[in-house]
């Protein structure tokens, strides 16, 4: 038995899907979810092999809602029109059905799946799925997190810094410290570069956020920040902080 | 304007011709000979300058060109006129004659002034003409550049909007067919609706509010789950104009805005009033306050409505909006037609 979720903020986009997997005896939906939110717990929850992803969604978007996923299963993106979308997860997703779509183009996106599915088991690793070139729909403004079972968003512009955590980065506000499974070449590449500067390997600092730098011992230097958080420079850290401030 | 060109060289003819007259006591014929002949050859040269600088118009700098064009034409007029008087068949008055040729001088100076005259008027005019075509044509262009703007700011029609709509037709197509129907029916009222209008156009508030109607309807079979409007129109409003197609943009944000930010049912309000001889709308959208972006709300279809006012009536102040606690406010201001 194959387990589905759906996950769309409109019923009428969900029971299209509903309708078209009636073609599919084999697949089971275990549950629909209006929001990113509910789609985390079901995902938690049923463990499916397959969900269907719309992008636009409330609160948080369909990309964020995967980062909260730990082992996100086979994603099939259904979407209006999302162009960045489309160009990003070309080679990504397992595949994207634009709005509205045929029974014909549903049925092949399964097949294809269904076959990819049998030939190689265990199943496609989904973290592939979303590597770390993938780039948000749009400009990334906030960083969706878990707590427990809350999730909170933070607004890029309240991160202090960034600190490597083994498979973890730490992301420090003024007030807290959130956990993220990620790595920090995504966060350098997927933040704004203008705002967010890598400036050790270790840590990634909000220029928004920089009221100092001092130097520490010879040739090694101290980030001060608003929060009086202190971040240390490497040497070629220290250079590319220098060359972004235009110093 | 040529009669009144030829009665005032008509007039000059015969002025002249009484003052050579009463002057030198000459017989009618000659003096008439002499200044009928004499002033046809100045309105010929002017002429011919005339329609030179239509074709080449030299600037204040070349204007020596034109002193040089003018004393030529000049010369050759004064000459010319001696030919014929001497010539022509004319009565031989010795006193004419003496007078003919004592005045050559300055009669060549009084032509060469004519003919300036005539070139200088000329220069004028068509220099005038040609400022006048300039500014029309700026003014053409300006106006095919904002009409050009104004009609694709007001036919921006969201792709998510008609791509989801098909897709809902497309799930009720299944299984409630009626409703499929229905619901191709309203968004055709609706699409035609935004096709059919002109960009200056006013229409009523009444009028806006049932294209506004067409669009809340689709999206309740989208939304009908969380989306709720109220709709809050003062009588005195009713009948009071505003630009086509502006009200729809503004909600269709607030719908966004509200349905995106937060989780649960939503009510978007929209309230009309007459103020001061203003149409005043105020729409209403709860958002989260916690996660919502700085720029959020002020996305593209607040940004599009806000050139249009401007476009329309020169004002940056007519659409502000404003947050408490957390709902969101788009005001409206629309001046009445005197």
């Amino acid at each position: 038995m194959i387990k589905a979720v759906l996950i769309d903020d409109e019923p009428l986009a969900r029971s299209i899907v509903v309708e078209y997997l009636r073609a599919f005896p084999e697949i089971t939906i275990a549950q629909e979810c209006n929001d990113g939110f509910e789609g985390v717990k079901a995902i938690a929850q049923h463990k499916p092999d397959l969900i269907f992803l719309d992008i636009q969604m409330p609160k948080i978007n369909g990309f964020e809602m995967l980062e909260l996923v730990e082992h996100p299963p086979a994603v099939i993106f259904t979407t209006a029109f999302d162009e960045y979308a489309i160009k990003a997860f070309d080679s990504h997703a397992i595949d994207y059905l634009l709005k509205p779509f045929s029974k014909e183009r549903f049925e092949k996106a399964l097949q294809k799946w269904l076959q990819h599915r049998n030939q190689h088991d265990p199943k496609p690793n989904p973290q592939t799925l979303l590597s770390d070139e993938v780039r948000q729909p749009e400009e990334r403004s906030r960083i969706v997190v878990r707590e427990g079972s809350n999730i909170r968003i933070i607004p890029v512009h309240e991160i202090q810094y960034l600190e490597a955590y083994d498979d973890y980065v730490k992301i420090f506000t003024a007030k807290e410290m959130f956990l993220k499974k990620k790595t920090m070449n995504f966060y350098e590449k997927s933040l704004d570069p203008a705002q967010f500067v890598r400036v050790h390997r270790s840590y990634i600092i909000n220029l928004q956020q920089l009221t100092k730098i001092e130097p520490l011992e010879k040739e090694t230097y101290l980030a001060l920040l608003k929060s009086g958080m202190k971040v240390p420079l490497s040497k070629s850290g220290y250079a590319k902080l220098k060359l972004v401030l235009g110093l | 304007m040529i009669i009144a060109a030829l009665t005032w060289w008509l007039s000059l003819i015969i002025i002249e011709t009484l003052a050579l007259v009463s002057t030198f006591q000459f017989g009618i014929t000659i003096a008439m000979a002499d200044v009928v002949s004499l002033n046809l050859l100045i309105a010929t040269a002017g002429y011919i300058t005339f329609i030179s600088l239509r074709y080449y118009q030299p600037n204040p700098k070349n204007a020596v060109y034109l002193i040089i064009w003018s004393i030529a034409m000049a010369a050759i007029c004064t000459i010319g006129h001696h030919y014929i008087m001497i010539r022509g068949p004319f009565p031989r008055e010795a006193t004419y004659y003496a007078y003919l040729d004592a005045s050559q001088l300055i009669r060549g100076l009084l032509v060469w002034l004519m003919i300036t005259l005539i070139g200088v008027m000329s220069w004028i005019w068509f220099f005038l003409q040609d400022l006048r075509a300039g500014e029309r044509r700026e003014h053409d262009t300006t106006k095919l550049a904002r009409d050009a703007e104004l009609a694709s700011l007001r036919q921006q029609l969201q792709p998510h909007f008609l791509f989801n709509s098909l897709n809902s037709i497309s799930a009720l197509a299944g299984s409630r067919p009626e409703e499929a129907r229905k619901m191709i029916q309203q968004l055709s009222d609706f699409l035609r609706g935004t096709i059919k209008k002109d960009d200056q156009q006013l229409v009523s508030l009444q009028e806006e509010l049932k294209h506004l109607a067409l669009y809340l309807d689709i999206e309740k079979v989208r939304f009908g789950h969380r989306l709720r409007t109220e709709l809050d129109q003062a009588e005195e409003a009713k009948h009071l104009l505003l630009p086509s197609l502006l009200l729809q943009p503004l909600v269709e944000n607030a719908i966004k805005f509200g349905l995106y930010d937060t989780i649960g049912e939503i009510t978007i309000r929209i309230k009309t009033l007459s103020v001061d001889n203003q149409l005043l709308i105020t729409i209403e959208n709860p958002f989260d306050p916690q996660t919502s972006q700085p720029k959020q709300g002020t996305g593209f279809g607040l940004n599009s409505v806000q050139r249009r006012l401007y476009l329309l009536y020169a004002r940056n102040d007519l659409l502000t909006t404003r947050k408490a606690e957390d709902v969101f406010y788009t005001e409206i201001k629309i001046p009445q037609p005197a």
